[in-house]
């Protein structure tokens, strides 16, 4: 009997226990596991360390209270320079932060993959990195050139999320887009790994959806498979769709108001995933009237 | 059409000159006018620069794809490999060019949160940097910044990074490069109808500009390609007002 590892966000969103490191694949605001993240801030779970190429997923769960520790190298929603929560959660000093540069960040996630200690690289050498890291060491090449390189060390996640555009139901996933992004090395580094997906298909319709390079996570490395169509909005997820401009400027709208914030939380994030949805096209459709 | 080239049109052509003699690598202009300056270079004296979409492909000057390169590629090969001019923004920047894109004030609790260091730490230990300023300021250009982002040369030089390589900075009012003491910032050139002394006064730290030329202005053939070609609807205007 082959596994079937269809699940649900909320079931999900369980197997997380506060404390938890947590990585989330995407990047800025691109193909972020939204349904995933949004399970999470209907779940009690709390005191996390998020581990992501950040945007509105940080911002979010900052919002709600569900964050200890962000490692990270930047946040950013792509057409919106800064996310409001995460800019308020730094500057109220309520969360710690890991602060890498982009390339030390996947150099971490690398060596987890690879079970290494650390990785060695010239990023971040000579940089406030290490100064807001005390914590980071150097390794000088045994070799000739006796070089001093920083030795990053090993980012290993307890769990990881990422969003694609398709899967079977034995967790074989398959982006669509122009970049896959960091996402099997998200999973690699994890020891529980989740995908969500526009579509659950047949394996059979892989290769017939995009060439076989677009298989980006093999099921050995997924341990749960979620249908969550829109499941990255307002993020894009492109070629089913692309980032949700408007919303977006609603959220950071919102998101700067006081005021304004709990309006937007009873509307959009009070329900369930379909609710959600529903608020979403409703918000749609008096944008276009 | 008036023949007289506006400010955005001076800096334009400053962003492109930075590329000057780069030939086939890859250039990474930040923000609209750098990608502007980029794509007249390209189109003018170095015909061989790479370019991307913003995204994972690579694009001709005529617009076709003619490579791919998504964030991962980027991140583990090109930028350590080297064949790279960046030119990226900055919130703060001092005189040995060290510049801040992560936070204002105090690391640990900041006044104001910024983007993060982004690939700053990793662009400037490993290949040419150079940075774009619209508005030239002392809030920008600071006496010491508040967190090193992009690696200066004081700070190059104690961590013997071999290929450190901050080139220039274009602004609204010059373009500036490191040859100055100890790889200091010197003015190069102050955009026509400024003085060089409008420079010093937006600058916090005492500023070399013995010597200072004119910014060149852009011939009439690069001022048809920016009007005509690349920025018809003078988005460069917007960014830099005359």
């Amino acid at each position: 009997m082959m596994a079937d590892k269809r699940m649900t966000a909320d079931e999900v969103a369980a197997e997380l226990s506060d404390g938890m490191t947590v990585g989330i694949g995407g990047w800025g605001s691109r193909r972020k596991p939204m349904a995933l993240v949004r399970a999470i801030l209907r779940s009690p779970v709390k005191d996390l360390t998020v581990v992501s190429y950040g945007g509105p997923d940080v911002g979010l769960l900052c919002a709600a209270g569900k964050v200890r520790r962000v490692v990270f190298g930047f946040v950013t929603l792509d057409s919106i320079p800064y996310d409001p929560w995460f800019g308020r959660a730094r500057e109220s000093g309520r969360i710690e932060v890991t602060e890498y540069d982009e390339g030390m960040f996947a150099t971490a996630l690398s060596a987890a993959a690879q079970r290494l200690p650390f990785l060695p690289t010239r990023a971040g050498l000579g940089s406030g990195v290490l100064k807001v890291n005390p914590g980071l060491r150097t390794v000088r090449s045994p070799y000739a050139d006796g070089e001093e390189l920083l030795a990053v060390p090993a980012q290993r996640l307890d769990v990881a999320l990422v969003h694609l555009n398709r899967a079977d139901a034995r967790g074989n996933a398959q982006y669509l887009g122009p970049d896959p992004y960091f996402d099997d090395l998200f999973c690699l580094a994890a020891a529980k790994r989740f995908v969500s997906v526009e579509q659950v298909v047949e394996t059979t319709e892989l290769t017939r959806l995009g060439p076989v390079q677009s298989l980006l996570l093999s099921r050995s490395t997924v341990d749960g498979v979620v249908e969550a169509p829109r499941g990255a909005h307002f993020t894009t997820a492109v070629p089913d769709y692309g980032r949700d401009e408007r919303f977006q400027r609603h959220y950071v709208n919102s998101a700067k108001d006081t005021d304004a914030w709990p309006v937007f939380v009873d509307r959009f994030l009070s329900g369930d995933e379909d609710d959600y949805l529903s608020e979403v096209d409703k918000f749609t459709q008096e944008g276009a009237a | 059409m008036s023949h007289t080239a506006t400010r955005a049109d001076v800096v334009i052509v400053a962003l492109a000159e930075l590329f000057r003699g780069d030939g086939e690598v890859l250039a990474s202009p930040m923000g609209l006018l750098p990608a502007l300056g980029a794509r007249l270079a390209r189109l003018t004296f170095e015909p061989d620069l790479l370019l991307s979409d913003g995204e994972a492909f690579l694009l001709s000057a005529s617009g076709v794809v003619e490579g791919w390169q998504p964030f991962r590629r980027m991140l583990d090969t090109i930028v350590p490999h080297g064949r790279r001019h960046v030119v990226m923004g900055a919130n703060q920047l001092d005189r040995f060019g060290n510049q801040n894109i992560s936070a204002i004030g105090d690391h640990a609790r900041p006044v104001r949160q910024l983007l993060g260091v982004r690939g700053a730490p990793g662009n400037t230990v490993n290949h040419r940097t150079s940075y774009w300023v619209p508005r030239h300021s002392k809030r920008v250009f600071v006496e010491s910044v508040d967190v090193v982002s992009g690696v200066g040369y004081d700070n190059a030089a104690k961590a013997g990074l071999r290929f450190h390589d901050v080139h220039r900075v274009v602004t609204n009012l010059g373009v500036l490069d490191f040859s100055g003491p100890d790889h200091s910032m010197r003015l190069v050139s102050a955009h026509p109808g400024v003085a060089p002394s409008e420079v010093e006064d937006a600058t916090s730290f005492a500023l070399e500009t013995a010597g200072a030329g004119v910014t060149r202005e852009p011939s009439a053939a690069e001022l048809a390609l920016i009007r005509e070609v690349l920025d018809p609807k003078s988005s460069r205007e917007k960014e830099v007002p005359s």
